[in-house]
């Protein structure tokens, strides 16, 4: 391999290499070729129709994807890529969430310092808060822009009717997930725009003590609707437990379950809507 | 000329229908996914998220906002009561939502973007979507300052602001002052208002009655009432200082 002397080359061949692009390729070979490579792998991927089919077909990861596509489903102007980057920002939360976590105990006592503990004191603890919050808010900005996507191409009409309806599912649960973890800061912001949302369960027809007909069904402040949800008659501890419940294992299992469902039926459907 | 015109032509028609989605597909999932995550994490490092004080169940700040995606909701509070704004709207903009599919039998419009084709839908969803949510939360959000009173950017954010509360009810602003009268008066103008406009709707439409069916064009119709009702709660409000349309011992609308 190096057994001949190596040649320099003279700075015009090099920059006829450089604009003709074939420096390019005289790199892939080098590395391609050497000891390293070709001890790690066995053989070449050789661009067949036949291994590009087997590359989505016989991967785990990747099998989710039918194995061809129409031309326009590529189009970024005809899907904006809305979908799939609600699903990694998706990801994302459940990835940072995850060592968030081991840092914070949903304790009324503890959690607010908990999270003075993460800003301030665990490695990177700021960066994974940051990247849990915002990427929980641009979730809910993309949902919305895939929703509307989706309304302004017409793809909720037949066949796609019911995956419509599980998308409308996952708009909500998308909103709950956010607000539930509005809470778990304990601090004056979360506790107060927690307070004005959940406020609106007393309201409830029936089964809010504020609400109408309430008295013909018995709600009080501690057993209606709204004590329901946050375990008491104000936002306390108990609420924040059971947020904190809500936001790490309810919700996420059950829209993690929906959007099993809703990304099989798009394939189930016949791929993403289109011109046909 | 001709020749020039005729062979690009020909050459989309050769471009095969179907792609292999590796690489195609997948190298553009790649790349938007690095974008995202590239972005993600430089807004990450850049802007911290809030942390205020510790929760303090005495201590309430005015004003006390709802997250900012439920400020929209929280905006129309004004205008009508928590059982309303808080849980029915809620409930039927999500029931609303997942019944346009079945509500929606226009054929045309699928899977590509057009206006000409369904003009009517494309106005409803931009309306309720683009105003009724998204301007309301940008309201909410920048223009509501303490006791949720409207100030512009500019403005100094007063609590002690005072507005006149000088609104009254629709039937007492039609000389109707009696309990029973103010309720039976408010009764008839919300059933007058859903009746005809359904029953408008219903003579306008008369030749689809038969394809499209009778229970279908009637939810269609009656949501599309209570969506345009907000909005003319909101104006009776804003531009005529009226509370409630109707008044009974257990709700007001």
């Amino acid at each position: 391999m190096a057994s001949n002397s190596p040649q320099i080359p003279s700075i015009a061949e090099l920059m006829d290499k450089i604009k003709s692009g074939k420096i390019f390729t005289e790199i892939a070979k080098e590395i391609t070729e050497s000891q390293i490579w070709t001890s790690s792998f066995r053989h070449g991927y050789a661009d067949t129709p036949r291994n590009r089919v087997l590359q989505i077909a016989s991967n785990v990861w990747l099998h989710l994807h039918p194995v061809k596509i129409h031309r326009h489903a590529l189009r970024i102007k005809f899907t904006w890529c809305m979908g799939g980057i609600t699903f990694l920002l998706f990801l994302s939360t459940v990835v940072t969430g995850v060592i968030l976590m081991f840092y914070y105990r949903p304790v009324g006592e503890y959690a607010y310092y908990d999270m003075k503990y993460l800003q301030y004191d665990v490695p990177f603890g700021m960066l994974m808060r940051n990247m849990h919050r915002w990427a929980a808010h641009a979730m809910v900005i993309t949902v919305w822009l895939h929703m509307f996507r989706v309304f302004l191409t017409g793809s909720y009409k037949p066949p796609r009717e019911f995956n419509w309806v599980i998308g409308v599912f996952l708009v909500t649960f998308t909103l709950l997930l956010s607000f539930t973890g509005y809470l778990l800061p304990w601090d004056q912001l979360a506790m107060w725009a927690v307070t004005v949302g959940t406020n609106m369960a007393r309201a409830t027809p029936f089964l809010g003590n504020e609400g109408p007909f309430a008295e013909f069904v018995g709600a009080t402040p501690r057993y209606d609707a709204r004590s329901l949800l946050i375990g008491g008659s104000v936002v306390g501890p108990p609420a924040l437990l059971r947020f904190y419940v809500l936001h790490c294992i309810f919700i996420p299992l059950i829209a993690g379950a929906l959007m099993i469902v809703h990304f099989w039926r798009i394939r189930k459907d016949g791929g993403i809507s289109g011109p046909l | 000329m001709a020749q020039a015109a005729a062979a690009p032509k020909k050459k989309i028609e050769a471009v095969p229908d179907k792609l292999h989605v590796w690489p195609y597909l997948v190298r553009l999932e790649f790349l938007c996914a690095i974008v995202t995550i590239v972005a993600l994490t430089v807004w990450s490092i850049v802007i911290d998220a809030p942390l205020e004080e510790a929760a303090n169940p005495t201590k309430t700040p005015n004003p006390s906002k709802a997250p900012w995606y439920f400020l929209g909701l929280q905006d129309i509070l004004v205008y009508f009561d928590p059982w309303f704004a808080g849980v029915v709207a809620p409930v039927l903009i999500i029931v609303g939502l997942m019944l346009i599919p079945y509500l929606d039998v226009n054929p045309k419009g699928n899977g590509y973007y057009t206006y000409h084709e369904r003009k009517v839908a494309i106005w409803v969803y931009c309306f309720g979507f683009l105003v009724l949510w998204i301007a309301l939360i940008i309201m909410g959000v920048f223009l509501r300052g303490p006791g949720w009173n409207l100030f512009m950017p500019w403005q100094y954010w007063d609590p002690h602001k005072v507005v006149a509360l000088t609104s009254v009810d629709l039937p007492y602003a039609f000389g109707v002052r009696t309990y029973n009268g103010a309720m039976l008066f408010g009764g008839m103008v919300l059933s007058a208002y859903f009746a005809i406009g359904t029953a408008v709707y219903f003579f306008m439409e008369r030749k689809a009655l038969k394809s499209v069916g009778f229970v279908r064009m009637f939810i269609k119709i009656q949501l599309l009432l209570i969506m345009v009702g907000m909005v003319i709660k909101i104006v009776l409000r804003l531009g005529f200082n009226i509370k409630y349309v109707l008044v009974t011992p257990w709700f007001n609308i």
